[in-house]
């Protein structure tokens, strides 16, 4: 897609681009999507990270939904079998990294200050200050925010969601934009839903479902080590996948179903 | 929140179609947002004068075009209009759909002025 040959023109969209204008100035169509810039960006992460063999995965959710928890139980479970390494956003504080690094894991922290997202130049910084030969997996822990994380590609190859029972079961109603991105929704802290009457996981699935996202649902309890096996497992999934698509240079975006790209002029 | 940054690559865009056509100003920019590209048209609308301030677009009109909601069926093949946070197929209700319409975040076209003595044909 580009701005000079006009390929960026499709039948869906091309009664946009000529319009009558007022004598002395002059229409240009542009049809480019807006994060333009940050999308290149994100595509040139990607091609680090499969050059590399790398699977990057951005966990995204609320504050306090179990992100960092998640990952602690998944580096120690798969220590012994992958290298992996985070990088951090937050708006203040090493905590994250630091929790990180005790479970002996390469850790970056990306401190915002006031921005509510990571975007695909701050991953871009934190890859620099990061040593990615012989990692498998990377894992980008996102601001926790189920707003602005959703519209930023970093060049993750898999949006991780996380949905903790103590929210509603209806976040993925409210929230919609960052639940169609997931590739992956997590129902974490499941040891409380003993404690709570209100959170239907059925009913959560079914509001995921509602936003045509096919996504496969794990429920689980980082902290109690429950229902682990079908994250790992499809973690392992996931990065054999990722092997068999670099082997023949092929990648992988996000999902927000790829193909419907097709049908509207958002950048590619 | 995000819509100053959402706003300040706008600004760049703009700036560098102004740069590519030769011209002294844009005086109004479209930009097409679907509900599901998580940014607010009013909030861009009010960031976008801070991150155009004395740039060569501080006083173009900012035109949000909403886009609606479609989705095209995957099983029956229709295209329905939905809600944001309910894209079911509007005539057989499946939700294996696929959407169509309502996630583009797009600066559609650009107004320009040139200044006439310089003006290069395009």
């Amino acid at each position: 897609m580009c701005d000079t040959c006009g390929c960026n023109l499709t039948p869906g969209n091309q009664h946009l681009a000529y319009k009558p204008v007022a004598r002395g100035a002059t229409a240009v169509s542009v049809l480019k999507g807006l994060l333009q810039k940050n999308d290149d960006q994100a595509s040139h992460n990607r091609e680090h990270f499969d050059r590399r063999g790398i699977l990057a995965i951005n966990l995204m959710s609320s504050p306090g939904s179990g992100k960092t928890a998640l990952l602690e139980a998944t580096l120690v479970a798969l220590k012994d079998e992958f290298t992996c390494a985070v990088i951090e956003g937050d708006l203040e504080t090493e905590n994250d990294a630091e929790r990180i690094r005790a479970k002996g894991v390469q850790a970056h922290q990306i401190v915002t200050g006031t921005a509510c997202h990571l975007d695909a130049h701050l991953v871009h910084d934190a890859l620099h200050h990061m040593t990615l030969d012989g990692v498998d997996l990377l894992f980008i822990e996102n601001v926790g925010n189920l707003v602005c994380p959703a519209s930023f590609d970093l060049g993750q190859h898999l949006n991780v969601t996380l949905l903790s029972v103590t929210e509603g079961d209806d976040k993925p109603a409210k929230y919609p934009v960052m639940f169609r991105a997931a590739d992956a929704m997590l129902v974490t802290k499941t040891d409380l839903l003993a404690v709570l009457d209100d959170f239907d996981p059925d009913k959560a699935e079914a509001h995921l479902r509602k936003l045509a996202n096919p996504a496969p649902v794990m429920r689980l309890s980082a902290r109690k080590d429950l229902g682990m096996d079908a994250w790992l497992a499809w973690l392992r999934e996931q990065l054999a996948a990722q092997r068999a698509r670099v082997a023949v240079g092929q990648s992988r975006r996000p999902a927000i179903q790829p193909d419907g790209q097709k049908f509207h002029s958002a950048t590619a | 929140m995000h819509e100053l940054a959402v706003a300040q690559a706008l600004v760049e865009q703009v700036d560098a179609v102004i740069d590519q056509h030769h011209a002294t100003r844009a005086t109004l920019i479209r930009v097409r947002i679907g509900p599901l590209a998580g940014v607010v048209p009013e909030l861009l609308a009010t960031a976008f004068p801070l991150a155009a301030a004395g740039r060569r677009m501080e006083h173009a009109e900012l035109d949000c075009v909403a886009a609606p909601v479609t989705v095209r069926c995957r099983t029956c093949g229709a295209e329905t209009e939905a809600a944001m946070n309910r894209l079911l197929c509007g005539a057989c209700g499946d939700w294996h759909t696929q959407v169509i319409s309502g996630d583009e975040l797009l600066l559609e076209s650009v107004e320009l002025e040139t200044a006439p003595s310089l003006t290069p044909e395009s």
